[in-house]
């Protein structure tokens, strides 16, 4: 299977100089994956792990503070290797929503408020398509339809539908022209669980029309067992595991993933589930080492100096750990009074 | 044995639009429970956006009046909240804690304000040492001490201990209720769990009564004693939680069931959208049907025939 997008040693800081003072965010430290066609790569990580900043060097959406300072990035669509941060500005323009799309978080602040939603439409999808005005709007009307959107959406105002509506329609958006490669930011995280499964439905099932490409984005694992192929786990700018997404769930080799698997709660079972002491740390001033060695259960001296490389410890499954070998899943002890997790 | 908190034949109806467009929405319609004093517990209120889950917990909160139906704390009705010192009287005994504590704290003020705030107002406490010592209580049941919070400001802490913050707040009065709305839904993913697992400590080992109210199934099940699903106004299925959520017998919380996300068998399946037309069916008859007793210790709505 032909990669679609191959990272390798990406680093994005944001870099400020204010009166003198200098200061660094190490947001992306260092982070080298491949997205494969037609796979759903899940990234899950909590807030400040860098996981909106990599998907921003995605979408070639780097502006200052935030600079890439090193590594490489690199697209191929139809045979066609892509750089975008080596391109003009004007072929990077093409590349976005023809090739590379993206579905936002808050479908109410992608949709102009006053203007109704053929507009945005128009805005957004226009340019890329390169078709006369009927035949574009015909082909709009046929990917609502085929989303089991009615095209009188077109006519209304974002404040018109439901949040569930609005991000079928965000949808609808960002895949009318058909893209190789979809950047899914959070795009179920506000919704309530009926409307979580229909917009997960919608987005399964375009892309499976379209056989794109989803870099899937949610700190919500319940969401990642059931859409990714693949998963990588961000924790403070940094991968620290990626596998295929029965591997992670069923054999995690890095404490933060078997905790984080630990911890998800499931009807049917009510025995007490570890919880992780500490917090999660900040970018400006991360500990050194593994980042995660302050709050890991398994750290030794090692962890506290040495940063683990990425390496790999199974069939498509590469663990940033030093102990990877002796993580084992967390089975919850059934009826103790289960301890935090120090 | 009596109520702490009895919520009998309580409707809430909002007017919208304007003189000539005026419609109403009924947002809680006909709700009645009890929550028994000497047993606390974790009572769960889910339903989806617009279900009238978070317009029943004001309600129970003082927040808002009932349009008709009476809710009473501690025996006196909540329509008797008149002036300050009743008001008070009231906030002692139910306390508040809310989705984002981000936006609970004013960025600008130090937590500790807020502590110091209502230990002096719901607790009474007089002089430094008795706030301090109010604060520390409080702060100790929920995993901090006061030499951890002082003087920091909101942006200093993680959301974990921000809303554990918020819940030692809540619980300097020593309220026998604590109404938590989707307490744990901004917070992240690695802090979620010790959250959920303070508000079952709470009820362990403090004897409080904690109303959570969310719409993720998979706690709910997890910390619950009871749970009422909410249906556009209707409770629709009421009972012992853990029976409820493993085999629901109302369309809409069959629905409900259906549409949380299994992780027992990760890996691609193709995710099916949820079929909604029996708990739509069901939602159409809701007025016309009244909560009937089940095996289970559960109440299910259904048509009057």
């Amino acid at each position: 299977m032909a990669d679609v997008l191959t990272v390798a040693g990406l680093k994005a800081y944001y870099q400020t100089n204010y009166f003198g003072v200098q200061r660094e965010v190490r947001a992306v430290d260092d982070i080298s994956i491949t997205v494969r066609a037609d796979e759903v790569y899940g990234i899950a990580g909590e807030s400040s792990s860098g996981k909106t900043t990599l998907i921003k060097t995605f979408a070639g959406a780097i502006h200052p503070p935030l600079r890439i300072v090193g590594g490489s990035m690199r697209y191929r669509f139809d045979g066609q290797e892509i750089d975008p941060y080596a391109v003009s500005a004007e072929e990077l323009n093409r590349l976005r929503w023809r090739h590379v799309s993206y579905i936002m978080q808050g479908s109410m602040s992608v949709l102009n408020p006053v203007r109704r939603i053929h507009r945005s439409f128009a805005d957004f999808a226009f340019s890329h398509m390169d078709l006369p005005k009927a035949r574009f709007w015909q082909a709009v009307e046929e990917h609502l339809e085929r989303l089991s959107l009615s095209p009188d959406v077109l006519r209304g105002y974002p404040h018109e539908l439901s949040g569930g509506m609005r991000q079928r329609v965000t949808i609808a958006l960002a895949t009318v022209c058909r893209p190789g490669f979809i950047i899914a930011d959070e795009p179920t995280t506000a919704l309530d669980v009926v409307v979580q499964k229909d917009v997960l439905a919608l987005l399964d099932d375009i892309r499976r029309t379209l056989k794109s490409s989803v870099v899937f984005v949610t700190h919500d694992m319940s969401v990642h067992a059931n859409m990714a192929d693949r998963i990588g786990i961000m924790y403070a700018g940094r991968i620290v595991e990626e596998g295929p997404t029965r591997a992670l769930f069923t054999a995690p080799k890095h404490p933060y993933t078997a905790h984080l698997v630990a911890s998800l709660p499931r009807i049917g079972d009510a025995t007490r589930k570890p919880a992780l002491g500490g917090r999660p740390p900040a970018l400006s001033d991360p500990p050194g080492g593994c980042r995660f060695h302050p709050r890991c259960p398994l750290a030794i001296d090692k962890c506290r100096t040495e940063v683990p490389p990425l390496e790999t410890v199974g069939a498509d499954h590469r663990s940033a750990c030093w102990r990877s070998a002796e993580v084992e899943p967390l089975t919850p002890p059934s009826g103790a009074s289960g301890e935090e997790v120090a | 044995m009596s109520a702490i908190l009895e919520v009998a034949h309580v409707s809430k109806r909002f007017a919208m639009g304007g003189v000539l467009s005026r419609r109403h929405v009924e947002a809680v319609n006909d709700a009645s429970f009890a929550i028994e004093e000497g047993q606390p517990e974790v009572f769960t209120i889910v339903g989806e956006s617009g279900s009238g889950k978070t317009t029943l917990a004001r309600m129970m909160l003082g927040l808002e009046l009932p349009t008709t139906g009476e809710i009473r704390l501690s025996g006196r009705s909540m329509a008797d909240r008149r002036g300050r010192a009743a008001k008070i009287e009231f906030m002692r005994h139910a306390q508040p804690v809310f989705q984002n504590p981000f936006e609970a704290f004013n960025p600008l003020k130090r937590v500790d304000r807020y502590l110091d705030a209502s230990a002096r107002v719901l607790l009474g406490a007089r002089g430094r040492g008795a706030i301090d010592a109010a604060m520390d209580v409080a702060l100790h049941k929920v995993g901090l001490s006061l030499a951890e919070v002082r003087g920091r400001y909101a942006h200093e802490l993680s959301g974990g201990q921000l809303q554990r913050v918020a819940i030692a707040r809540a619980l300097i009065p020593n309220p026998e209720i604590l109404v938590a709305d989707e307490p744990v839904s901004m917070v992240d993913a690695s802090l979620r769990m010790s959250i959920v697992n303070l508000l079952r400590d709470l009820r362990d080992n403090l004897n409080v009564t904690v109303i959570y109210i969310t719409h993720d199934l998979a706690t709910a099940y997890y910390i619950s004693d009871r749970i009422i699903i909410m249906q556009k106004g209707y409770i629709v299925e009421m009972g012992p939680a853990q029976t409820i959520l493993e085999s629901p017998e109302h369309p809409y919380a069959r629905l409900l069931k259906e549409s949380v996300l299994p992780v027992d068998d990760p890996g691609r399946e193709r995710v099916q959208a949820p079929d909604r037309s029996l708990a739509l069916a069901a939602a159409e008859n809701s007025g016309s049907g009244r909560l009937v007793p089940r095996t289970g210790g559960r109440s299910v709505r259904m048509n009057a025939e």
